[in-house]
């Protein structure tokens, strides 16, 4: 059942460059788990904190990205001489900048230009 | 000032109407005149000379990169007449206004004009301009026949063609933007600007935006995937790896202007609140966004202009560049760097003062690569036998001129210093010192540097260096006044000054201007005088300057096929590698050479996305569904056509290389 | 590296005895990765979509916050058809991959009707919360909403016009070479949307429901 066992044109530098049954499987079962834990978590409110719920989400969100990453789209070290991991760590990079960097600059904004009422009345009792 | 009733709407003609010409404006009556005129005649030359069917068939459904590296150039030179036209309306307008007149433009048109020549310049110049280059020079230097997707080459040029088109057409039907050249809302939003002016920067920008990231794609996967054998990435020469480093950007940032700019079409299109004062939109996020975007376009800008002198300077100092790794490495940590400094674009946003302290610093680093640069350079130089041709006139100029940018720039990064220059006359001049002393300056080098490649023959030396000189001085007669204005206070895009104070800075300012018209004017003069004497500037040898890097190895203009036998390559500075172990160009035994086939498909896509651009500007639903189902029917109909190349035959090959065979040998009997 | 000092002029160019299968090879390989470099420019338009939705996600305006609005235990519903739609793709590749040409049409029409029963779920949604009031012009909030999950839902519809496309094209040529690769582009494709739609179900339904 294997595809290696078969010669595929487009990416025979890379070996297996398009999975097997097994590790299709593994891959779509992993993430069937990832994907129902977050969702039991959130809708029967397991964990009563919602800090906690949401970091586990977040945690549990990035491994099936990464489950995904590896199992369906076959993102190896070695895959097209190494640019396609490359180019994800890039990517990957880049959102985190330009999601925290937003998030960062717009509510330090926000704090500085829309003092809250107590804020404004610290200011007003400075000597 | 009748202004044209953009609040109407008709089913069949979405907002047009006869009130839409622009014909109380006396200048742009006068230009339309000019250019229908002027188009008139071309038209009408190009069809008596029957050069529709050659234009058609050899340049327009071409996908040879080199000849769409040349369209790319052309349309940013006929961009930069446009840009620069704008920038001497300006200049007059500010003069005049400044020492006591009226002026002769008022608000509602100076504001269209200041918005018009920032997107131009940069979307529609600058940006042809550097990805023309990358086209025509970074296959020939990779050793490389074409780029990775020829025909997706051909549909990005035209649809960068596309959105200049858009942006001409509103100079004549409606009217441009008043918001300047970044349509920061809420000023850009439907309720302040309800004319169609910001509909047409936005879609001019999302269909040439669209042509810029599928070019940056291709680019990339050509470097990675289609170099020469041997040519591994630390033998590549310097304006390829810029080249890879400005394309990886234009990938991962142009995705960025895109969905920013669909954003706020939505704000204006569907009535949503991103950008809105109200209901929880916030427009501070969509200067974030932009600048995000905005920084590294900077970079996009320069970096392969960085790769451009670091071609000319080994070229015409007969020396290998200093620090080939050290240029990488400092191409590379830029590449990065450039997306971690775009608030100070902002700094007086209003953010606290740890946000303003970050970036502030992280702009100040990422001046000291760019330093390492300029080193670079000048260690190459130092006891080089330099040759002051004319691409080197330019590239002196650059240093001294981009080094005076850079630190007013650095100035600039400190967040108290920008609390005062934030939008005068300072940050003005400063963008346009590196922008002009680096960009442009560094085009004019390559252009004088790769046109013999290009065509066979030289630019005629003199008009160069008039060209240089009159762009020298007027940069600095034009621009170092507004770096004192700046520091008096005067902000930038004001139409109307109350104090004569100014007069005599703007007065100068004017006089550069008109210098840099003339450094254009003879510039133009010099293609024309290169063109009548392309006999005596014929370069037979297709090496005109005793280059080092491959494209120097094939004649002049290369074959199509750009190269018989694929180069192998052993080490940097491929070609003067060759010279030194007395390389012998092979004469027989061709091979068949796998080439692509020319298709029309990227001329009519652009030309239907054009419609729809145009129909979506005018509210013309039907016409802009219309056309949108036709763009994806006609490109599904695309993806059926299996029968995309073809085999050069050997005798064709040979007969164009024993062509050149023969001119070799006239040419070295000659000396 | 430069210890050639005897190279001939043989040695700077290249011989292209099996010229055939190279040039093809090398077209083959630089698009998937042309694709791929495509996908992770399509990821920062997703990036850009997710900055504004954490940005202005929490303006409701005075209007419904996700607790009022997101119905989870359809989510999870639209997110196994879509993850099933995944593993059907992997499957039709290895049918591919066994030169079974039926097999590989069978598992994508299947992979289309996961796509499409998915589609019909957001559409389901989206009417529901339209009728609801919470438009797409009622706050900061919705409008990102609405962008960010309504841009995923067209990137899915598009996926399923190429799927019905692709199978045309296998009915037609078979598979060729080329519709293999195409095969694999669609499949990096479709993949590539799940991955997105595990950020969108965690980021704006589940985080979206408990802060």
């Amino acid at each position: 059942m294997t595809a290696s066992a078969h010669s595929n044109h487009e990416d025979g530098h890379h070996g297996e460059g398009h999975g097997s049954f097994k590790s299709y499987m593994i891959g779509f079962v992993l993430s069937v788990v990832l994907t129902v834990i977050p969702f039991y978590l959130v809708m029967g409110d397991i964990l009563g904190n919602a800090i906690w719920t949401v970091a586990i989400v977040f945690a549990l969100g990035a491994t099936q990205m990464i489950v995904h990453i590896y199992y369906f789209l076959h993102v190896t070290s070695q895959a097209e001489e190494g640019w396609l991991a490359m180019s994800i760590g890039f990517t990957v990079l880049l959102v985190v900048i330009v999601m925290t960097g937003s998030i960062w600059v717009m509510f330090n904004l926000q704090e500085n230009m829309m003092p809250g009422h107590e804020q404004i009345e610290q200011i007003r009792s400075l000597p | 000032m009748a202004a044209a009733d953009y609040s109407r709407w008709d089913p069949v003609f979405g907002k047009l109407g006869w009130d839409i010409f622009p014909l109380n404006e006396p200048v742009v009556v006068a230009t339309f005149v000019g250019v229908a005129v002027g188009g008139t005649a071309l038209l009408a030359a190009l069809t008596y000379f029957r050069l529709w069917g050659y234009l058609w068939k050899e340049w327009f459904t071409s996908i040879d990169h080199k000849k769409i590296g040349i369209m790319y150039m052309v349309l940013a030179i006929v961009m930069l007449v446009r840009g620069f036209a704008d920038a001497l309306l300006m200049r007059i307008q500010q003069a005049w206004t400044a020492s006591g007149g009226a002026g002769y433009l008022d608000a509602h048109h100076y504001d269209q004009i200041f918005t018009a020549h920032g997107m131009i310049m940069i979307f529609f110049v600058a940006m042809p301009f550097v990805t023309g280059l990358m086209n025509f020079v970074m296959p020939l230097q990779i050793g490389a026949r074409d780029v990775a997707f020829p025909f997706l080459n051909n549909f990005s040029f035209w649809l960068t063609t596309s959105g200049a088109v858009l942006v001409m057409i509103s100079l004549f039907v409606g009217e441009f933007a008043t918001t300047g050249w970044l349509a920061y809302p809420p000023l850009s939003g439907i309720e302040f600007s309800p004319s169609v002016g910001v509909d047409y920067y936005i879609w001019a920008l999302q269909i040439a935006g669209i042509g810029t990231t599928l070019s940056g794609i291709n680019l990339v996967v050509t470097i990675v995937k289609v170099r020469a054998p041997g040519m591994t990435y630390m033998r590549m020469p310097v304006f390829c790896w810029t080249t890879l480093c400005t394309n990886i950007l234009i990938v991962a940032t142009f995705p960025i202007l895109t969905a920013t700019l669909a954003l706020l079409t939505l704000d204006r299109y569907a009535g949503t609140h991103f950008f809105t004062n109200d209901l929880g939109g916030s427009p501070m996020m969509y200067v974030n966004l932009i600048w995000i975007w905005g920084h590294p376009e900077v970079y996009i800008l320069t970096l392969p202009i960085f790769g451009v002198f670091s071609e000319v300077v080994p070229t015409f100092t007969g020396k290998r560049l200093f620090g080939y790794t050290s240029m990488v490495y400092a191409t590379a940590v830029i590449t990065i760097l450039s997306y971690i400094v775009w608030l100070h674009h902002f700094f007086t946003m209003g953010a606290g003062a740890d946000v303003n302290s970050f970036f502030g610093i992280t702009t100040m680093v990422i001046s000291i690569p760019t330093g390492a640069k300029i080193f670079n350079w000048l260690f190459t130089l130092y006891k080089g036998r330099i040759r002051f041709e004319v691409p080197m006139m330019w590239t002196i100029g650059f240093m001294l001129t981009f080094v005076i940018g850079g630190m007013t720039g650095v100035l600039l990064a400190v967040p108290p210093a920008d609390f005062v220059l934030h939008n005068s006359l300072f940050l003005v001049a400063h963008f346009h010192n590196v922008i002009i002393g680096g960009v442009v300056f560094g085009i004019f080098a390559a252009m004088t540097y790769w046109f013999p490649k290009a065509f066979g023959f030289r630019l005629a030396p003199f008009w160069g260096k008039v060209s240089f000189w009159c762009w020298l001085i007027g940069f600095y007669l034009a621009f170092m006044p507004l770096y004192v204005l700046g520091l008096m206070g005067v902000t930038r895009r004001l139409s109307q000054f109350e104090d004569t104070i100014y007069a005599g800075y703007f007065f100068v300012a004017l006089i550069g201007a008109l210098f840099i018209a003339a450094g254009i004017g003879a510039f133009l003069l010099q293609i024309f005088v290169s063109i009548r004497d392309r006999e005596a500037l014929k370069d037979t040898t297709g090496d005109p300057w005793n280059g080092r890097t491959l494209e120097w190895s094939t004649s002049s203009p290369p074959p199509y096929y750009n190269f018989a036998f694929t180069p192998r390559v052993h080490q940097i500075d491929a070609w003067w590698h060759m010279k030194a172990e007395g390389f012998k160009r092979p004469l027989e035994n061709f091979e068949p050479i796998h080439m692509p086939k020319y298709t029309s498909t990227g001329v009519i896509l652009s030309g239907i996305l054009t419609v729809m651009g145009f129909a979506l500007v005018w509210h013309i639903w039907w016409l802009a569904a219309v056309t949108f189902i036709i763009t994806i029917a006609y490109s599904i109909d695309h993806t059926f056509n299996y029968d995309r190349d073809y085999y050069v035959q050997p005798d064709e090959v040979a007969e164009i290389e024993g062509n050149r065979t023969k001119l070799l040998a006239a040419e070295g009997a000659a000396q | 590296m430069s210890t050639e000092s005897a190279l001939t002029s043989e040695d700077f160019y290249v011989r292209e005895t099996h010229h055939d299968d190279d040039g093809e090879h090398h077209h083959e390989t630089g698009t998937m990765l042309g694709f791929w470099i495509y996908l992770m420019s399509d990821c920062l338009i997703f990036g850009t979509l997710f900055a504004t939705y954490a940005v202005l996600g929490r303006n409701y305006a005075a209007g419904p916050s996700p607790a009022d609005l997101f119905e989870l235990d359809l989510i999870l519903i639209s997110t196994f058809l879509l993850l099933f739609s995944s593993i059907t793709y992997g499957f039709s590749v290895l049918r591919m991959d066994m030169g079974d040409l039926k097999g590989t049409q069978i598992w994508l029409i299947i992979t289309g009707l996961f796509g499409a029963g998915f589609l019909y779920m957001e559409v389901l949604e989206f009417s529901h919360l339209w009728h609801l009031g919470a438009t797409p012009m009622a706050s900061a909030f919705l409008s990102s909403f609405y962008t960010l999950v309504g841009t995923h839902g067209l990137h899915v519809l598009s996926g399923c016009i190429w799927l019905i496309v692709l199978l045309a094209q296998l009915q037609i040529h078979g598979l060729t070479h080329e519709n293999k690769r195409r095969v694999m582009c669609l499949s990096m494709f479709w993949h590539f949307l799940d991955l997105i739609w595990i950020g969108v179900f965690s980021f704006v339904y589940l985080a979206g429901v408990l802060v």
